[in-house]
């Protein structure tokens, strides 16, 4: 496998396509387990659908698609959030309802903006191979913002994701840092949309961490293995879609949830029923 | 150590628009005390530790802990929620859950643990006896050793009060009567309030016992009242099935009892 990757790296777009990749992989890997730990799928999945909305816009008043991605998603993730701090168990009608408010606002502009836009398929879909240098910027940014977040608040967000009443009387700033951790989910969604595209993004959030969650039992080691299996995915993915030549992140996530499957086979037979 | 109040409710009504779970609720805890409320499912036992944490307002009355409104009075408060109430399969370490109990106001203040506070989770640890248990993962835990894990959690708090909700759910009879006899121990510097529906266990570990469904009754005293009975009628059920309606058997072992 080292060496088929090595002789695709010699094209351009197979090393950004690499690179956005493993920059994608850090940023899932820990933002992912958060989600999957905070159960929080459901959320995560409406903030990367409503983010079309800003792209719609964004295309309509000529702007950078990008941009309005970032906007709409950070804005869908504080909505959204504080819908589901507010209203706790009936939250998720409300969420629904705001991922496909976004969706058809971002449907209604696209159409509205005449001329070509075939690259619009490639944010929902992803387009793996066309990343350029300002994208990997962008992804190395939302990285480092993001890897800064994990690493500094580690201990109060362990708190808050295993026992938020708990850190709630200890007044640890529950819904400040909750908040704060969905903004990341929306810099996330903007990061993968390249490599997976928006409809997919909730699969590379949540399938490294529920495969790294089998087997590990702390939140560190499985935000560590998380980003090691988005990394594999991702890798394994790009060379089969290359090969083969289909669509790279659609493979990525077939690949990731075939894993996923394989590894919970394996676990299924190797833990013997507690006695 | 009595005297000084820790917990004090005055005319407190809580509860939900259309369903009011607590109504004129007075209820005074001194320093030292070890208080016992008893109350069936839906009695507004978890509405009332949500009152007293500061987890909802009342719609009506004052609270306060420690003399201070409950926001600010929770920092003395050692909650131990029921074990049920957390994922046991979350993913997290029995020294990591302790180490929460070392929290504080500020997300600032949060970012390592301190050589000062690593001393006192390890303290609480021993305390609960389960230093040795610190690396493993939660969900390789027996219920008896993860209430002993949570209690521990609150004891790193250094509380004043230590606020029980169903200690026994989920532990088998032993470990239970273990736990009781180190609550008993910490009773010597810490107020408890041990809020359960289990009358049998409770009656024998705690100095006063009170009752609540929807009215809280408690006068300070170890006997179950006939009042107690007529407000909280489903609370004496447990008596009755010990032939005793109108008091506890003052020494009663967990061996006797059916659970």
């Amino acid at each position: 496998m080292i060496e088929a990757l090595q002789s695709l790296l010699a094209y351009d777009f197979m090393r950004n396509a690499l690179y956005a990749s493993l920059l994608v992989g850090i940023v899932c890997g820990l933002v992912g387990t958060l989600v999957v730990l905070n159960r929080i799928v459901f959320l995560g999945g409406g903030i990367a659908h409503a983010a079309y909305g800003g792209i719609g816009l964004a295309y309509y008043f000529g702007q950078d698609p990008l941009l309005g991605a970032i906007l709409f998603s950070i804005l869908s993730a504080l909505g959204m959030g504080v819908v589901h701090l507010r209203t706790k168990t009936r939250s998720d009608t409300l969420i629904g309802v705001m991922w496909s408010i976004g969706m058809a606002v971002g449907i209604i502009f696209v159409s509205l903006t005449p001329g070509f836009k075939a690259d619009l398929m490639s944010y929902l879909f992803g387009s793996l191979l066309a990343v350029s240098a300002g994208d990997l910027r962008v992804m190395a940014l939302v990285a480092l913002l993001v890897g800064a977040f994990v690493a500094i608040f580690f201990r109060s967000l362990q708190a808050i994701s295993y026992d938020e009443t708990f850190s709630t009387v200890r007044n640890v700033p529950v819904s400040a840092l909750y908040l704060l951790m969905l903004v990341m989910i929306g810099l996330t969604v903007v990061a993968a949309m390249r490599v997976v595209g928006l409809i997919m993004v909730i699969a590379m959030l949540t399938i490294p961490p529920a495969v790294a969650g089998l087997f590990l039992k702390d939140m560190k080691g499985m935000m560590l293995l998380s980003i090691g299996l988005s990394w594999l995915f991702s890798a394994l993915g790009l060379l089969v879609s290359f090969t083969l030549n289909l669509q790279a992140g659609s493979v990525i996530i077939l690949v990731a949830a075939l894993s996923y499957l394989a590894a919970a086979g394996i676990k299924k037979l190797t833990t013997r029923p507690m006695a | 150590m009595a005297g000084q109040a820790v917990i004090e409710l005055e005319n407190v009504w809580a509860g939900y628009e259309s369903d009011r779970v607590l109504e004129a609720v007075n209820f005074r805890m001194d320093a030292g005390d070890y208080v016992g409320l008893i109350g069936p499912n839906g009695g507004g036992k978890t509405t009332l530790i949500k009152v007293i944490l500061g987890l909802i307002k009342p719609e009506r009355g004052s609270v306060r802990v420690m003399g201070v409104s409950p926001e600010k009075g929770r920092q003395f408060i050692g909650y131990v929620p029921q074990i049920l109430q957390t994922d046991k399969d979350f993913p997290i370490r029995v020294w990591d859950v302790v180490s929460m109990g070392r929290l504080k106001p500020s997300l600032l203040r949060n970012l390592f643990l301190k050589d000062e506070d690593k001393l006192i989770v390890e303290r609480s640890l021993r305390q609960m006896d389960i230093l040795d248990l610190a690396k493993k993962p939660i969900n390789e835990l027996s219920g008896g050793q993860r209430q002993r894990v949570t209690i521990a959690r609150a004891l790193a708090a250094e509380p004043k009060i230590l606020l029980l909700d169903e200690p026994t759910a989920s532990v088998d009879s032993r470990s239970s009567s273990q736990m009781y006899d180190l609550l008993a121990e910490l009773n010597q510097t810490i107020s408890i309030l041990l809020i359960s529906h289990d009358l049998t266990a409770i009656s024998t570990y705690v100095k006063t016992i009170g009752c609540i469904n929807r009215r809280l009754i408690y006068h300070g005293q170890k006997e179950i009242t006939s009042e107690m009975l007529s407000i909280a009628y489903e609370c004496p059920v447990d008596l009755v099935a010990h032939g005793l309606p109108h008091r506890v058997l003052p020494h009663h072992h967990e061996e006797d009892s059916y659970d």
